[in-house]
């Protein structure tokens, strides 16, 4: 941790455990005398949020587990059992569905302001791998959570994200019969996603501990990228930022709560109320929200090795930052240029989104039609998902290394207190 | 810049959302009639003696062919359901859940002698599916296969609406449609009817082909509450009856959504004027 511990036990019986396990002593210094820089906005207030989310995801999740049957005859009866007689099923069960989202939301504002501040440069490289290693795992955990209800969907959508695998030279088809258990999507699939579902979420806290062990040795970076220099630029941790991230907490409860109560079905598809039949497959198998972008991606590309690796890849991207940007200012609030590009990549990202709950061939502008390009017309969600997904790549490859190099930034201020003040002598 | 990036932020995805959400509805199709829900908004609730109308449009014309598996004869006396009242808060004790029950025979063994019996429901049992298993079904319904309504207002698209159109939403087919033998012309019937239409592309019938024939027609029903059956009437009541069979918790979840938003707003309050206070000498 950095810094000395300047915890003093009070009571005889905290000093007798102080000399024994010095828990209260980390407790202290990691979340009241832990100093945080001054000037953290509110995209800082994620972090806490997220501890929320997991915490939340875990507690539904282990109630429903206490009332779920993972086996193909009986999951999607389960399911509706939870939701009719158990009491407070349908509050469980909405908050697991839809907590699964919150997530997202959440992870994904966490991710971006990471990116804009330049939060994954030295020395916080590992930290930014963690987080990376904390999503991936994220979204293997969502996915067989997904599966888990059995219904049209779940079933269809395993069907097509474990196919992937097949596109695997040599291997492919080992792999997907390993991961079947089978050599079709059937109960051994649900059941070691169960087993998984369960696991990975205890990883996911496993991870989350290193990642603030991380963070802690580090210290938090903030709007300006400047590193706290003096006291003045730092403040405790509590109560500075337990209230502000309180705060922050209990408006996302809001939105979240907004959701379970009042658009519980919103995020979900119709189709996953109608149990799983093999021989019917839905009319669109769209994955979650979530993983809309990069589904995008696996489908612009014609070949279906391709695509897969593209997909992976863009995946790859994130854990490649910190080596990609070779800028050495670390907050886009001083690269003007930059946060442009970072402007567009966002655009490109949500654009990558809409085409992938698309039907590639769909024209983008209804009723018009122009001229065919690697068969498929230039008016339709495939070419626009190739261009997104070309800035989606150009943005980490070529844009991030060359623009740190001949960019012209801002000058950054010496220390996080000079322009605080500054702007504080300004008001007064 | 910042403010302004994040304004920007939040209006993309509001565009994703926004763009995003209909391209799930189904192609073809014409999209489901308006219609005005009792339950619809953060007040909603069901309007009991709509469920009621509904439930008789169901027991006297739909279970012929769909069954209700997830739902229980008890759960018609629970509360927000269309035979709760007070008196009986155990809903196996109500008057009219034990006399529905008692109309419905169910398969069961004899525990004396293990035979293959059948006895009049109780409240604890399912409404029992019309068709032994799904061959059966599908044999007496030209090989299509009724959907069990317990879900049904959730798994489409459009909910209780695309029900209610669907029943109302029978035309006679346009010249130059070859309606097949067992289907049935709808509107609102997701499909593609490209290959059946003789005219041109441009100006392919929107719908598809159903093989349910129109079940509803104007006083096919006799409601006990007086309301004129007509057929827009049924269809409305047993589509309201439906999204209670497949949300029963609707009213619930509603009510405890106010009191908890509620809850949430006033802590949100709390902590926002702790935050300024904790916060009042340092600049940031």
């Amino acid at each position: 941790m950095s810094g000395h511990s300047t915890y003093q036990p009070k009571t005889g019986f905290e000093r007798w455990l102080d000399a024994r396990l010095p828990i209260v002593r980390l407790g202290y210094d990691s979340f009241v005398d832990y100093p945080t820089p001054r000037n953290l906005n509110y995209w800082w207030t994620f972090g806490g949020i997220l501890s929320l989310c997991l915490a939340s995801q875990l507690i539904t999740g282990i109630i429903l587990v206490m009332h779920y049957t993972p086996s193909a005859q009986g999951a999607f009866a389960s399911v509706e059992h939870i939701m009719r007689d158990v009491n407070y099923g349908w509050l469980i069960r909405y908050m697991h569905a839809n907590g699964a989202s919150m997530f997202f939301i959440a992870v994904y504002i966490h991710m971006l302001r990471g990116l804009y501040y330049g939060s994954y440069k030295a020395p916080r490289e590992v930290l930014w791998l963690l987080g990376c290693v904390i999503y991936l795992l994220m979204m293997a955990t969502a996915f067989m959570g997904y599966v888990l209800p059995w219904g049209q969907m779940s079933f269809h959508g395993a069907v097509v994200i474990t196919n992937l695998f097949g596109a695997l030279p040599l291997v492919g088809e080992s792999i997907t019969t390993w991961l079947w258990g089978g050599f079709a999507v059937d109960n051994p699939t649900l059941n070691r996603f169960f087993s998984l579902h369960y696991l990975l979420p205890f990883m996911i806290a496993g991870v989350v501990i290193l990642h603030i062990w991380a963070l802690h040795v580090v210290g938090q970076n903030n709007p300006t990228g400047v590193e706290p220099k003096s006291k003045a630029d730092v403040l405790p941790f509590t109560p500075y930022a337990t209230v502000k991230d309180g705060f922050a907490m209990s408006v996302f409860l809001i939105l979240f709560a907004f959701f379970v109560f009042y658009m519980p079905n919103a995020l979900g598809h119709a189709d996953n109320y109608i149990e799983a039949n093999p021989l019917v497959t839905p009319s669109h198998i769209v994955p979650e929200w979530y993983f809309l972008p990069f589904y995008a991606i696996l489908r612009a590309v014609p070949d279906k090795l391709m695509g897969v690796l593209a997909m992976f890849g863009a995946i790859a991207c994130l854990f490649a930052l910190p080596w990609l940007d070779t800028s050495k200012v670390r907050s886009m609030r001083y690269r003007p240029t930059a946060k442009i590009y970072f402007v567009f990549f966002l655009v490109a990202s949500c654009i990558l989104g809409v085409c992938g709950a698309k039907l590639p061939d769909d024209p983008v502008i209804p009723h018009l039609t122009t001229f065919q390009l690697m068969g498929s017309d230039l008016n339709s969600f495939v070419w626009l998902s190739r261009i997104a997904a070309l800035y989606y790549f150009a943005f980490f490859l070529i844009v991030l290394p060359v623009l740190g190099l001949v960019e012209k930034t801002l000058p950054v201020p010496d220390s996080i207190a000079s322009p605080a003040l500054s702007a504080d002598a300004h008001k007064g | 810049m910042l403010r302004k990036l994040s304004v920007l932020a939040a209006a993309v995805g509001l565009l994703t959302v926004g763009v995003a959400g209909p391209a799930l509805a189904n192609g073809g199709a014409k999209e489901a009639k308006d219609v005005h829900w009792s339950f619809e908004g953060p007040f909603g609730k069901f309007d009991q003696a709509q469920l009621q109308r509904g439930f008789k449009v169901y027991r006297e014309v739909c279970s012929a062919c769909h069954s209700l598996k997830l739902v229980a004869f008890r759960n018609l006396g629970d509360k927000g359901a269309p035979f709760y009242n007070e008196k009986y808060p155990n809903s196996n004790d109500n008057p009219w859940v034990k006399a529905i029950a008692k109309d419905y025979e169910i398969g069961d063994i004899d525990s004396e002698t293990g035979d293959a019996i059948k006895r009049p429901a109780t409240g604890a049992d399912h409404f029992p599916s019309p068709f032994a298993n799904e061959a059966a079904a599908r044999a007496s319904n030209g090989g299509a296969l009724p959907p069990d309504m317990s879900l049904l207002a959730k798994a489409r698209e459009e909910g209780p609406a695309h029900i209610y159109s669907v029943v109302t939403g029978y035309k006679t087919p346009p010249a130059g449609l070859k309606v097949p033998t067992g289907g049935h012309y709808n509107e609102y019937f997701p499909g593609d009817l490209t290959s059946a239409w003789s005219g041109s592309h441009e100006h392919v019938p929107p719908g598809g082909f159903i093989a349910m024939a129109p079940p509803l027609k104007d006083g096919l029903v006799t409601f006990d509450d007086g309301t004129k059956s007509t057929l827009d009437q049924e269809a409305k009541d047993v589509s309201a009856f439906l999204m209670w069979a497949a949300e029963p918790k609707l009213e619930e979840r509603k009510q405890t959504g106010f009191a908890v938003i509620l809850y949430l707003l006033l802590l949100s309050g709390l902590l926002f004027a702790s935050y300024k206070t904790v916060w009042r000498n340092e600049s940031h």
